[in-house]
């Protein structure tokens, strides 16, 4: 009878291209949407992660995210490098300037200054050129995505010089780094070169970025930092958790981002409901005469389940196959840079579909069962 | 579902040949705050080795004595007893499948699934008993080369004219040999060259020594082909005889 049930429903194309539509539709719209949010709001937490050596960030307490820091003193770096169990501790600084380019447009940039000696601070790889080119006057890094931002994608920045808060500064290198929520312009230098840069206020240190002794863990550090020092200290998953965190409770995305989920998963159940009833209205006498030969109720009800879970399959396939198309059409576009699909998210809109799935089979099945089989008499 | 309320004075009296057996059969259907009872008190023996009638007006009866009988629409009171069982005293699944084995149906609309081909469509109780697939289809095949159409066996229904999907709802009702076979206005949607063959065809191969054959129609050209024709106004049974009264 399974085979039956699936024959009817693929007999009937529109309304079975119909339910695939609606099936994939919201599939697409779940997945994409909700992957397309985490990766937003993981960009909360890039900062973090691009300084892959730094253990533990120490911040003044009222700091919250790399964005978000009030700065601290300079003995602040002497304080934490006294503490026991941590290995090495750096200046980290983090600030916000103003971009001339030789076109004469205004860009704001993240100034980031990186240690002198060891150059702690910068992301892991880099796209084009070395760390090295740091030693020569003058020089800043800059980040791949905000190449193009603000160069273009097919202009090499290397060489070109800027207007950086009224000082001059050369482009010698493109870092391969996570983009930071807003996607800004970030601009690599050596700490030192950083005081010049950004304006003269009496502290300017942001972070104090720690690595631990061995045999240490970096939650026993921190917390043996902030109890020595009274400052503020994060393990690097627990600092990218504040700034992803951050997002979450200061901006509208998690509402929109949810807005649109949940309307994906209505307008499956609209197109799904709509078109699984016209489909078991057009087909009730035949319902009617199973019924009547003797067909049971718990048979149709796997009938129905089956071509339900047919449509489900295909639909939910095409669904997670056009999110996996769109970020692969999408993935040169800088916005979507180290984008991936969680697989929590591809579980999570499978859960929906087989809920839209309940719910419209559910109603479907209402009209069947309460069918008498005498109904195909009149 | 009504509740079945059995009349104690209608028990018994069933003759032991009888195929099918009706006593005080009653029905009622609500319409709005009224009552209005279709049947009144039917009782008749349906033999089986005979091809039935039962005829009447619209409204008369007929369609829901019919579906009383072979045990689709429950009595309101009264007894039915189908080769000696009780129908209406099985539970609903008991009923089900005592259906799926004994009975096979036509259709006056056919009601064939119209996105599988005749073969599969004249399986269908075969398959819902159970049988695999592709045997079904095999003996759905040999049903409708009796029939005469075996070379249509793989087109689909909408394929077919209205004579040759009637013989695929032919098949469908006698594909698992039931013991009972109704047929709801088989030549309705037929016209009267093709009526005819059908009934021929159904007299040949539904009408059976141990098979009762019970045909509800008010298409008067096809009278003269029934064993036994009962005659249904207002509920009640108002003639049952080898032939129409006179003026009919």
């Amino acid at each position: 009878m399974i085979w039956i049930a699936i024959r009817m429903l693929t007999g009937d194309r529109q309304k079975f291209y119909g339910l695939l539509f609606g099936i994939a539709f919201s599939t697409l719209l779940i997945t994409q949407q909700l992957t397309i949010f985490v990766n937003l709001i993981e960009r909360g937490a890039s900062g973090a992660y691009n300084v892959g050596e730094a253990q533990v960030w120490v911040m003044d307490p009222v700091s919250r995210t790399t964005d978000v820091a009030y700065a601290l003193p300079s003995t602040a770096l002497d304080k934490v490098r006294g503490v026991r169990g941590v290995e090495w501790a750096v200046p980290h600084l983090r600030a916000a300037a103003s971009v001339r380019t030789k076109d004469g447009d205004l860009e704001g940039v993240a100034i980031i200054g990186v240690d002198d000696a060891t150059l702690i601070g910068l992301p892991k790889r880099m796209a084009s050129g070395s760390i090295d080119v740091l030693s020569q006057p003058d020089s800043v890094i800059i980040d791949d995505v905000g190449t193009i931002n603000m160069f273009g994608a097919d202009v090499d920045p290397i060489g070109e010089r800027l207007e950086l808060n009224d000082q001059r500064a050369v482009i010698r290198g493109i870092a391969d780094s996570i983009p930071s929520f807003t996607s800004q312009v970030t601009l690599y230098t050596k700490y030192s070169q950083a005081l010049r840069y950004v304006p003269g206020t009496r502290n300017r240190l942001s972070f104090v970025l720690v690595g631990v002794s061995e045999g240490q863990t970096a939650a026993e550090v921190a917390d043996r930092i902030e109890r020595d020092t009274g400052l503020k200290a994060e393990t690097r998953d627990e600092f990218a958790q504040a700034g992803v965190d951050f997002i979450i409770e200061n901006t509208g995305i998690p509402t929109n981002f949810g807005i649109t989920v949940v309307l994906g998963f209505v307008v499956g159940v609209a197109i799904v409901g709509l078109t699984f009833s016209l489909f078991i209205r057009d087909n009730i006498k035949q319902f009617g005469a199973l019924k009547a030969i003797g067909v049971t109720n718990g048979r149709i009800l796997r009938m129905v389940a089956a071509q339900a879970g047919l449509v489900g399959f295909i639909g939910y396939g095409f669904g997670v196959l056009g999110t996996v198309g769109f970020m692969w059409a999408f993935s040169g576009n800088p916005f979507f840079k180290g984008f991936y699909i969680p697989w929590q998210i591809p579980l999570i809109s499978l859960g929906a579909v087989i809920v839209i799935l309940a719910i419209t089979g559910t109603l479907a099945l209402r009209s069947v069962f309460k069918t008498e089989p005498a109904s195909v008499f009149r | 579902m009504m509740a079945t309320i059995m009349d104690p004075s209608a028990i018994g009296g069933c003759k032991p040949d009888a195929a099918i057996c009706t006593r005080g059969v009653t029905r009622d259907f609500k319409a709005g705050q009224q009552t209005i009872t279709v049947l009144h008190g039917i009782d008749t023996d349906i033999r089986a080795g005979e091809l039935t009638f039962v005829v009447g007006e619209s409204g008369s009866g007929k369609t829901t004595l019919i579906s009383i009988m072979c045990g689709i629409l429950y009595p309101t009171l009264g007894e039915v007893k189908v080769f000696g069982t009780d129908i209406y005293r099985l539970s609903d699944t008991e009923l089900v499948k005592f259906r799926l084995q004994n009975i096979g149906f036509i259709f006056q609309q056919y009601n064939l699934i119209p996105s599988i081909d005749a073969a599969s469509n004249a399986a269908v109780p075969l398959i819902a008993q159970g049988m695999g697939r592709l045997e079904a289809r095999e003996r759905a095949k040999a049903m409708l080369e009796r029939l005469n159409i075996g070379n249509q066996a793989d087109k689909l229904p909408n394929q077919l004219s209205g004579g040759q999907q009637q013989r695929v709802a032919i098949a469908r009702a006698l594909v698992h040999e039931p013991r009972l076979v109704v047929c709801d206005e088989p030549t309705a949607a037929l016209d009267a060259s093709s009526g005819r063959r059908v009934m021929d065809l159904l007299r040949e191969v539904a009408v059976a020594a141990d098979r009762a054959c019970i045909i509800v129609t008010h298409d008067n050209r096809i009278f003269d082909l029934a064993d036994r024709i009962i005659q249904l106004e207002d509920g009640r049974i108002t003639h049952d005889g080898t032939t129409m009264p006179d003026g009919h």
